[in-house]
């Protein structure tokens, strides 16, 4: 099955068609360099974002803390990642990159603290 | 509070931050910057995605990472102190200045030097006078992000999208990760502003559509936004085709219509202006026309990259030092004048002599492909042919000083 994809890699935005070959081979048609190729097979084959959310933080000077998936995760995981965000909860003080869910819904990545939160000042 | 200090800053985010750190390099031996949020950062600690620092970092980083970066390397400096919660009321052509804070009370400054990096804001519904009610559920993209982001409050729940901004494709993904239904992005215009890789991984993957030639017309709704009537416009005179004209329900309106550079401050000093960029005219060390007093970052023109923001602001937190300890060179200065396809070029003026200097420009429409040129004393100094130039993203050429000869044009067309 034949799929078009814009190209991100830079503001050109190539147009690219990618599709399997008879030999299982993915081909991509449309692309003015090689990192046009590497994006085509990556999204044709296991597209993948970092998924970016905030989380309530307790005793905080702020209210939310910044966070994000610590490696890309698989682009049809991010509803179930996003769940298990808004399940969790942090207690300050947070550091960037306090583990905030670890393997989250089984992908591997870690959702990680994106911003310091100190303590609230009483 | 009096306070005597080698450089002060005006604005404790991205600019501000790095205008510090090169301040401080360049030998300055006290430095404030003063902030009006409660912590350092500015904008980017709202801006939680990711996607910062590939060009300054050399990898990807989300906005609060970034800003964290810089605030590790102030918090190392005793000479540099942040004032938070500090609102500055005034800047001098004498670079003295004021500002308030709960905690100071009224603080007084004068300054060697002083960097403007107050950043810029958005553009609201009362700058496009959309007609209709004025209804609960009209934002501007970037609170909208704020509400959501640091407040952990949804702004609404059923969302229609005017500008397709960088902000506005962000705030789309935001929403509907969040839980709300984004009906579309309305663009006037044929073309988005917004980075390409926002229209793929915010709006497509997310199967939002994208309307260009499009814009809102009326907002209907008398408590709360019940719905907004969309139209096709004239690509030509951007007027709208009523014809076209339909209802699209929803509770919330979020705006990514534009930043304007804040500079109230920057008037009160009497720096000459730049009408395109809203912003001061800079020479190449990002001093304006009012000795002493530089500015860099989205004050001075909207950036796309705050790569570029902590480049340049770290230009005018080395020559503000050099200024404070009399060691900035004075020389004649020739002007930078953007023609043909270019909307605006920065710095707008330059010095001959050695080196090379960098500059920063906008065009106006899509080229593709794009040629540009840099003339200066009737010869071509510079040429470059490019696949492609849009107004979404700022361009940058490098020129060698020694080819100046008189006013520089920096010119785009088609080819």
């Amino acid at each position: 099955m034949k799929k078009e994809f814009v190209c991100i890699s830079c503001p050109v935005g190539c147009r690219l068609t990618v599709w399997q070959d008879e030999k299982s081979a993915v081909q991509v048609e449309g692309n003015t360099c090689p990192r046009g190729k590497t994006y085509g097979v990556q999204e044709f084959t296991a597209p993948v974002r970092t998924v970016t959310s905030s989380v309530p933080v307790s005793h905080g000077a702020q209210r939310m803390c910044s966070v994000k998936t610590d490696a890309p995760v698989p682009k049809a995981r991010i509803p179930e990642v996003l769940r298990a965000i808004r399940g969790a909860s942090l207690r300050a003080p947070v550091a960037v990159g306090d583990c905030v869910v670890e393997n989250v819904a089984g992908t591997g990545a870690n959702v990680v603290a994106t911003r310091r939160v100190t303590e609230k000042k009483r | 509070m009096m306070r005597n200090v080698d450089v002060a800053i005006v604005g404790g985010g991205p600019a501000g931050l790095a205008a510090a750190l090169a301040a401080h390099k360049a030998g300055a031996r006290s430095i404030l910057v003063l902030e009006r949020d409660s912590f350092p950062g500015g904008i980017l600690q709202q801006c939680i995605h990711n996607g910062f620092g590939l060009h300054y970092f050399g990898q990807e980083l989300t906005g609060p990472e970034y800003a964290q970066r810089f605030v590790d390397e102030v918090e190392k400096i005793d000479s540099i102190e942040v004032l938070l919660d500090t609102m500055v009321l005034q800047v001098n052509p004498d670079r003295s200045l004021v500002a308030v804070s709960d905690k100071n009370g009224m603080v007084r400054v004068q300054a060697g030097a002083v960097v403007l990096a107050m950043g810029c804001r958005e553009r609201t519904r009362g700058a496009l006078n959309i007609p209709g009610t004025r209804p609960a559920g009209v934002y501007t993209a970037g609170c909208a992000q704020r509400l959501v982001n640091m407040e952990g409050m949804m702004p609404g729940k059923r969302v229609v999208i005017l500008g397709s901004g960088d902000i506005g494709l962000i705030m789309a993904r935001r929403m509907v990760w969040e839980g709300a239904k984004v009906e579309m992005v309305c663009e006037i215009m044929p073309y988005s502003s917004g980075l390409n890789r926002n229209i793929v991984q915010c709006l497509e993957d997310n199967d939002i559509p994208l309307y260009f030639n499009t814009t809102v017309v009326e907002i209907h709704g008398r408590e709360r936004v019940e719905g907004v009537t969309v139209a096709e416009v004239d690509p030509a005179t951007r007027a709208p085709k009523m014809e076209t004209a339909r209802f699209v329900p929803c509770d919330t309106l979020l705006l990514s219509v534009g930043l304007i550079p804040e500079n109230e401050l920057t008037k009160g000093t009497g720096a000459q202006m730049d009408r395109v960029t809203s912003g001061a005219q800079v020479d190449a060390e990002r001093q304006t026309s009012v000795p002493g007093i530089f500015a860099c970052g989205n004050v001075l023109h909207v950036h796309d990259l705050v790569d570029n923001v902590s480049e340049e602001a770290a230009i005018a937190g080395e020559n503000a030092a050099k200024f404070a300890l009399g060691t900035l060179q004075k020389a004649e200065t020739v002007r930078v004048l953007p023609e043909g396809g270019t909307r605006y070029v920065v710095p707008q003026r330059l010095v001959r002599g050695e080196g090379k200097a960098a500059l920063y420009f906008r065009v106006r429409a899509a080229y593709k492909p794009a040629r540009l040129a840099v003339l200066s004393g009737g010869r071509e100094i510079r040429s470059v042919k490019k696949r492609v130039m849009t107004p979404g993203e700022m361009e940058k050429v490098v020129i060698d000083l020694k080819d100046v000869a008189g006013d520089v044009t920096v010119r785009v067309e088609e080819g």
